[in-house]
C-alpha cells in the first residue's frame, strides 16, 4: 500500500569538498505526515547535513528527496514554501529584538505586515515571550534566545517543521511551552515535525518515530518503544568508583571489558539474567567500599544506538 | 523502479506563496534597519565628514573658475559617500553574514537571493542620503556651482548606489574570508576616492581606459556634466546613468547567484 509521507528520502549521499568521509551515506527515510519524527545521533553523525539537504540548502551528491509530492532536488526553492526550518543557531536574527525577529520571519514567509504583526502577538503570548518582546536577542540568556528563535520558526504555520535541537538550553517551563505549541499545531493542522536531537530522554518522550544515525547512515528507524524492545533483555548499570577500580577482582575485570569508561564512571549493559549476581557482588565488601555511586536502569535509546554498532556514546541523557 | 516522488503523496500539497521581490526587499531592509538603529548615526557622520573634509580641503588648490575640476571634486566626493557605505560597509556586512552561516536563514525562506542582496543594500543606501545631500550642497556653495542642477544628484546617486552595492555585495559573498571582504571593501573605496575626485583629463591614458570599470564612475561623470556651469549634454548624462544602472543590475544579479552558492558549501 502506498505510504502517505511528508518526506520520502532515497539513497541520499553527500561528501563535503575536502572531506575524507561521507557526511551522509545512502540515507533512506520515510517521515509520515502528522508525526513527530526524530533524527537521533551523536555530534558529527550527519544529522544537520541531512536536514540542510531536506530544506534545499545543500544539494546532495546522490539520492532523491520528495516533500509532500514535490521533488526537492529538482526544485530546491519549493522547500522554503512548505517547511519552516530552525537551525542550531540563527545569527541572522541575533541583533533584532524578539518582536522584530518573529515579524520579519513572518513577512519573509509571505505574510502581509498586518498578518505578521498579529501572528507575532499570538506567538509572544503562546510562548510566554511578551515581557521580552522589545529586547534584542543578543541581550537575552541562551534559553530565552532559543525560545525566540523557536517562535520565529512557528510563525506563518507551515505543514512541516524541521527543528534542529529546538529545546537546547531551555528551562522546563519554556520546554513545556514549546512542546505544547508544537502539539497544538499537530492537533489542529496535522503539522509534521522533524526533530533533530541528541537528547535521548526528549527523544523517548516526545517522538512518534525515530531514525538513529551514525557516521552518516541510518542504523535503525522505528518507534522508540519498538527500538527499545529489541534490547529489552538488557539492563544498564552505571558505576562510579572512588579511586582506581579494583581490577584484581575477576568480576571487575570482566565488567571492564564491556564498559564504556569515562574517567571513574563506567557504564555497562548486562543481560537481565546476570544483573542479580553482579549486584550481589557489588553491594558487598570490598567492592561496595570502592564504589562512590551506582545506578541500575532499563534500556534507553542510547542502548539501542550502542547495540546497533554506534560508536560514540556522547548523546545527551539530560 | 519507483522514485521517491512517485512513492510520496498522490496529490502534491500546494506550497505557500513566493515572496515578491518588492515585499522581500522591504522586509529584509526593515530588519536590517532595525538591526543598525543604534549604529546608524555614527556611520552617517563618518561617511559625511570624510567627503565634506575633502571638498573643503581641495578648495585650497582648486580655482573657483576651473568649474570642470570643481564639479569633479564635488561629484567625486558626493559619490564617495555612497561608496563608503554601499561598497565598503556592505562588503563587510555580507562577508560577516556568510562567515557565520547567517545566510542560511534567508535561504530557508521563500524569498529570492536578489531580494536579500537588494534589501540589505537598500538599508545601507538609506544611510548615504543625508551625506550625499550635505556634501553636494556644501560643495556647490564652496565652489559656486549652479544649485538649480542639484536635482540631478538623485538619479546619479541612485545609479551609483546600484553599481557600488552590487560590487560590494559580490566582494562580501565571493571572497572566502570576512577579513578579505573588509580589506577589499576598503581598497575599493580608496579607488573610488582617487578615480572619482581626480578629473578624467588629469589621469594617465591607461588608467582613463580602465576607470569606467570601477563602480560609480559612470555616475560621477554624468554628475560632473550636470553640476558644472555651461550647457549640459543631458542625453549623454542619462545614457551614462542608464549604463551605470545596467552595470549595477548585472553586479546585483551576480551577487544573488553568489549568495546561493555561499549557502551550499
Amino acid at each position: 500500500m502506498e505510504q502517505r509521507a511528508a518526506y520520502l528520502v532515497r539513497g541520499l549521499s553527500k561528501t563535503y569538498r575536502g572531506a575524507t568521509s561521507r557526511a551522509n551515506d545512502g540515507i533512506d527515510l520515510e517521515v509520515p505526515s502528522g508525526e513527530i519524527f526524530g533524527v537521533l545521533g551523536p555530534n558529527g553523525a550527519g544529522k544537520t547535513t541531512l536536514v540542510r539537504q531536506l530544506v534545499g540548502l545543500v544539494r546532495p551528491d546522490q539520492g532523491e528527496i520528495s516533500l509532500l509530492g514535490h521533488d526537492v532536488i529538482a526544485e530546491p526553492r519549493v522547500a522554503p514554501r512548505l517547511v519552516a526550518y530552525l537551525a542550531q543557531e540563527e545569527p541572522a536574527l541575533a541583533e533584532l529584538d524578539v518582536r522584530r525577529a518573529i515579524e520579519t520571519t513572518g513577512r519573509l514567509r509571505g505574510l502581509s505586515r498586518r498578518e505578521a504583526g498579529a501572528a507575532t502577538k499570538d506567538l509572544l503570548d503562546e510562548l510566554g515571550l511578551g515581557g521580552l518582546a522589545d529586547r534584542p536577542l543578543t541581550r537575552l540568556s541562551g534559553g530565552q534566545r532559543r525560545l525566540a528563535c523557536v517562535a520565529s520558526a512557528l510563525v506563518a504555520d507551515r505543514p512541516v517543521l524541521i527543528l534542529d535541537e529546538p529545546t537546547t538550553g531551555l528551562d522546563p517551563v519554556a520546554r513545556h511551552a514549546v512542546w505544547s505549541a508544537i502539539g497544538r499545531r499537530r492537533a489542529e493542522y496535522g503539522t509534521t515535525v522533524l526533530l533533530v536531537t541528541h537528547n535521548v530522554l526528549e527523544a523517548e518522550t516526545v517522538l512518534d518515530r525515530v531514525a538513529v544515525i551514525d557516521r552518516g547512515r541510518v542504523i535503525a528507524c522505528d518507534t522508540p518503544g519498538r527500538l527499545k524492545a529489541a534490547v529489552d533483555d538488557s539492563v544498564r548499570i552505571v558505576l562510579v568508583w572512588h579511586h582506581e577500580p579494583p581490577y584484581d577482582d575477576s568480576m571487575v575485570e570482566t565488567l571492564a571489558r564491556a564498559a564504556i569508561v569515562e574517567g571513574r564512571r563506567w557504564s555497562v549493559r548486562l543481560e537481565r539474567s546476570r544483573v542479580r549476581d553482579v549486584l550481589d557482588r557489588l553491594t558487598q565488601a570490598p567492592l561496595f567500599d570502592a564504589l562512590e555511586d551506582y545506578t541500575v536502569s532499563t534500556p534507553s535509546l542510547e542502548d539501542v544506538y550502542l547495540s546497533l554498532g554506534g560508536t560514540r556514546p556522547d548523546m545527551d541523557k539530560q | 523502479m519507483k522514485t521517491a516522488a512517485r512513492e510520496g503523496r498522490a496529490v502534491a500539497v500546494e506550497p505557500g506563496p513566493v515572496v515578491s521581490l518588492g515585499a522581500g526587499i522591504s522586509a529584509v531592509a526593515a530588519g536590517q534597519l532595525a538591526r543598525v538603529r543604534v549604529a546608524r548615526g555614527p556611520l552617517m557622520i563618518v561617511a559625511t565628514v570624510q567627503s565634506l573634509g575633502l571638498v573643503i580641503l581641495l578648495r585650497g588648490i582648486v580655482h573657483q573658475r576651473d568649474t570642470a575640476t570643481a564639479a569633479a571634486v564635488v561629484a567625486g566626493a558626493t559619490i564617495l559617500v555612497v561608496g563608503f557605505v554601499a561598497l565598503n560597509l556592505l562588503a563587510q556586512r555580507l562577508g560577516a553574514l556568510k562567515a557565520n552561516h547567517a545566510l542560511d536563514y534567508y535561504a530557508a525562506l521563500p524569498v529570492s537571493p536578489a531580494a536579500v542582496v537588494l534589501g540589505t543594500a537598500a538599508s545601507y543606501a538609506t544611510f548615504t542620503l543625508p551625506g550625499v545631500l550635505v556634501t553636494a550642497v556644501v560643495g556647490d556653495l564652496v565652489y559656486d556651482l549652479p544649485m538649480a542642477r542639484l536635482w540631478f544628484l538623485l538619479p546619479a546617486a541612485a545609479t551609483a548606489a546600484l553599481a557600488l552595492a552590487g560590487v560590494g555585495a559580490l566582494l562580501g559573498l565571493l571572497l572566502p574570508r570576512p577579513e578579505l571582504a573588509t580589506i577589499a571593501g576598503q581598497l575599493g573605496m580608496t579607488v573610488v576616492l582617487f578615480l572619482g575626485l581626480i578629473p578624467v583629463g588629469h589621469l594617465p591614458e591607461v588608467i582613463r581606459g580602465l576607470r569606467l570599470a570601477v563602480p560609480g564612475m559612470l555616475s560621477v561623470d554624468a554628475l560632473v556634466d550636470g553640476l558644472r556651469h555651461g550647457s549640459t549634454h543631458w542625453l549623454d548624462a542619462f545614457v551614462r546613468l542608464a549604463a551605470a544602472a545596467a552595470y549595477g543590475a548585472v553586479a546585483l544579479a551576480a551577487a544573488g547567484a553568489a549568495l546561493r552558492r555561499a549557502v551550499d558549501r
